[in-house]
């Protein structure tokens, strides 16, 4: 690099622009938040949507699946399933439905053994996410 | 080695290479799942291998940047470590919490593990990469502090270079970031938000700040070039990950709820991010080309110059190809991203760890400045074995992107996710095949460390 850049001039693009930069951020951030209450769907987080959150983690359910695209890969996207499967019945009998030894040579999804109420939390939190503005994503209802 | 307490990085580097092995066999046990669906069904379900295998890769590259820095701030700072007692200590609490938290993965259904941990009293569990129960999150920061007071103290007492300036403002963040990890909101949105303040402001922000300062000590040390020109390109290297790397946050911000000029803001920054990767590259080869000396740890310049290579291709070119939001749209969450994070978490942080290991072990094991010849050559066979299969790892995943994106999502006539993945069956099983090389590699490194000690250094 030329000597008329000294160090000293690339040191403080550094720190100004680090600093610039982040302060940009964190303006977006505030934006953001102020602009969620119209699209996350905030209005349908009911206790049971709370509830079914905590069941979605503490079963590690997206170390299998994507929910709006971030997860694994392993199984199917389950940001739409509402969608895909058209009710909350469907959903929870699926889940339920798992045999305990899995699908002989298929990727398999264990059997939770959840409980009714867990179910219905699940359920009811996939409903939720399906109904959060993702601008159009995923591009159809395949996920 | 100038200062005995740089020995401490010694046991840092061992546990790294010994986690690494753990994280590629549950690799390879998910990369058979894939296609054999049922392999170890129900006894390590593919979500209990996948959290094994990542959390493994954290722990380990977090092991290896401690060891890098207790070994390069003492000889940075020309002084002892301050407490090497304390180092010593912090390595033990944090390979038992690592050991036993990985267990708890294996041992009982995560929902369990939940419930044992008390996941109810602060939730933070069942995210991904954040899987970890919380009181091991708790266990993490505590040993990040000690480790921060430890350095923070030598880098007072001792010599200030802008190496371990840097080093220490990126282990800081890396730090300060972490704490996101306990904020979990019940509104999804907002949990995702902030998920990726760790995620992406680690690997695209701070995390870039280790590298780019291991990657300078090291270039330092082997080719004699002038610090003052080295100090300056690290900034401008640094300066330019940062000022497309933090606004660049928002490729992650497209599709889950938040507002639709994220897509412009991450599309136009994140663009930018290959930027400081490529100067890194260019960095690494002038440096080198313009030595003042010939170093003989060879294998280790081998080690820099290809993490400055392999991070600017998963990093930089692979991070470019689904970054702009009309081309993420389709590719978000296919292998599309498996490919990119595969080699570009192997280029940019497996490799600096494998290089700085490379140049410090020869020191640590009482030698002069490097290994054997003969050493260096099986070391070298496991860099391109390595380095080689996570290309082609990479390009075959690739290969089962481009199809499941434009089968499942781009194509009239969509199929069902399952449908589209046993399509893909081919391209599952030659990432597994390049996959066993990867770990014939990786055993070669290991062996790299038992031949040829009888033998003289490398002139
Ligand atoms: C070990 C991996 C794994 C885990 C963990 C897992 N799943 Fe699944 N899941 C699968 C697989 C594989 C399929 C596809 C099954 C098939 O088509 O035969 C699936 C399918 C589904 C489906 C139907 C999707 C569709 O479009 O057909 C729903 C709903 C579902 N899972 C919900 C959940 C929930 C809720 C959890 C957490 C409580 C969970 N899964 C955890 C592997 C997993
Ligand atoms: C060598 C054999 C390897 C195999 C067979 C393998 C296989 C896998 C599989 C199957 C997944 C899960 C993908 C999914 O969610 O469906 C995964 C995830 C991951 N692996 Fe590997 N892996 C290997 C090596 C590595 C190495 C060397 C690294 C990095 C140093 C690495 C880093 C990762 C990361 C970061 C993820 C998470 C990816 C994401 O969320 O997009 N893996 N791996
Ligand atoms: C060394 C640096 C980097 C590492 C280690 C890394 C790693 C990763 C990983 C592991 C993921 C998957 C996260 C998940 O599981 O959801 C990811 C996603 C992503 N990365 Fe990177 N990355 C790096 C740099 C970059 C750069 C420079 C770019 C852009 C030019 C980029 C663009 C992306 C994008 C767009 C996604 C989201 C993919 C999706 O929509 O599914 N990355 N990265
Ligand atoms: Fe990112």
């Amino acid at each position: 690099m030329s000597e008329t850049f000294t160090k000293s001039m690339a040191r403080n693009i550094f720190y100004g622009g680090s600093l610039f930069f982040f302060l940009l951020f964190l303006a977006l951030t505030f934006d953001t938040e102020s602009a969620l209450p119209d699209r996350d769907n905030r209005a349908a987080i009911t206790e049971q949507v709370a509830m079914g959150k905590r069941v979605w983690e503490e079963n590690d359910c997206v170390g299998c699946h994507t929910l709006l695209g971030e997860g694994a890969y392993f199984a199917p996207e389950l940001g739409n399933v509402y969608n895909r499967f058209g009710s909350t019945d469907a959903i929870k009998a699926f889940i339920a439905s798992r045999p305990k030894d899995g699908v002989p040579g298929r990727r398999s999804m264990p059997q939770f053994n959840l409980s009714e109420e867990e179910l219905d939390a699940v359920a009811a939190f996939l409903k939720y996410t399906s109904e959060i503005n993702t601008n159009n994503w995923p591009p159809n209802i395949q996920g | 080695m100038q200062y005995q307490s740089q020995a401490v990085a010694k046991p840092y580097f061992i546990a790294a290479i010994g986690l690494f092995v753990g994280q590629i066999l549950f690799g390879l046990i998910m990369g058979l799942q894939y296609v054999v669906g049922d392999f170890l069904f129900p006894e390590i379900p593919f979500n209990v291998a996948r959290m094994v295998h990542t959390n493994l890769l954290i722990v380990w590259v977090l092991f290896g940047f401690m060891g890098a820095a207790y070994y390069l701030i003492p000889e940075e700072s020309e002084t002892e470590l301050y407490s090497p007692k304390l180092a010593l200590l912090m390595f033990w609490v944090f390979l038992v919490a690592g050991a036993l938290t990985i267990l708890g993965y294996l041992l009982v259904p995560y929902a369990k593990l939940a419930e044992m941990t008390g996941n109810s009293l602060l939730p933070t569990m069942g995210r991904e990469f954040l899987e970890q129960p919380t009181i091991t999150k708790i266990g993490i920061v505590i040993v990040a502090l000690a480790f921060l007071y430890n350095i923070g103290m030598t880098v007072l007492k001792g010599r200030k270079t802008v190496i371990n300036l840097i080093l220490i403002l990126g282990l800081t963040g890396l730090a300060v970031f972490f704490l996101f990890s306990f904020y979990n909101p019940e509104n999804l949105v907002k949990d995702k938000f902030y998920w990726w303040w760790v995620v992406h402001l680690w690997v695209e922000g701070v995390w870039e700040l280790i590298l780019g300062s291991i990657l300078a000590f090291v270039l330092i040390k082997t080719t004699g070039v002038d610090r003052e020109v080295i100090e300056k390109w690290l900034y401008v290297i640094i300066a330019l990950a940062l000022i497309t790397g933090i606004v660049g946050t928002g490729h992650h911000y497209y599709w889950i709820g938040t507002p639709e000029y994220w897509q412009w803001w991450g599309s136009v920054f994140s663009a930018m991010e290959p930027l400081p990767f490529f100067m890194m590259t260019v960095f690494a080869f002038n440096m080198v080309n313009q030595r003042r000396r010939n170093h003989p740890n060879q294998a280790a310049v081998l080690w820099a110059l290809g993490t400055s290579v392999m991070a600017f291709l998963g990093a930089g070119v692979w991070g470019f190809m689904h970054t702009l939001a009309p081309v993420n749209y389709y590719t978000h969450g296919t292998q599309i991203t498996a490919a990119h994070g595969h080699m570009a978490f192997y280029g940019a942080y497996a490799m600096i760890v494998l290089t700085i290991i490379s140049y410090s072990m020869p020191m640590m094991n009482g030698r002069k400045a490097a290994n054997s010849g003969k050493s260096q050559i099986v070391e070298m066979w496991s860099f391109w074995l390595m380095t080689v299969s996570m290309v082609f790892i990479t390009l075959f995943l690739t290969g089962a992107g481009v199809l499941q994106t434009y089968m499942q999502r781009y194509t009239d006539d969509p199929q069902p996710f399952m449908v589209v993945q046993e399509r893909l069956e081919l391209f599952y099983w030659m990432r597994e095949v390049a996959g066993l090389v990867f770990l014939i590699g990786l055993v070669l490194y290991i062996i790299s460390f038992f031949v040829g000690g009888e033998e003289p250094e490398q002139a």
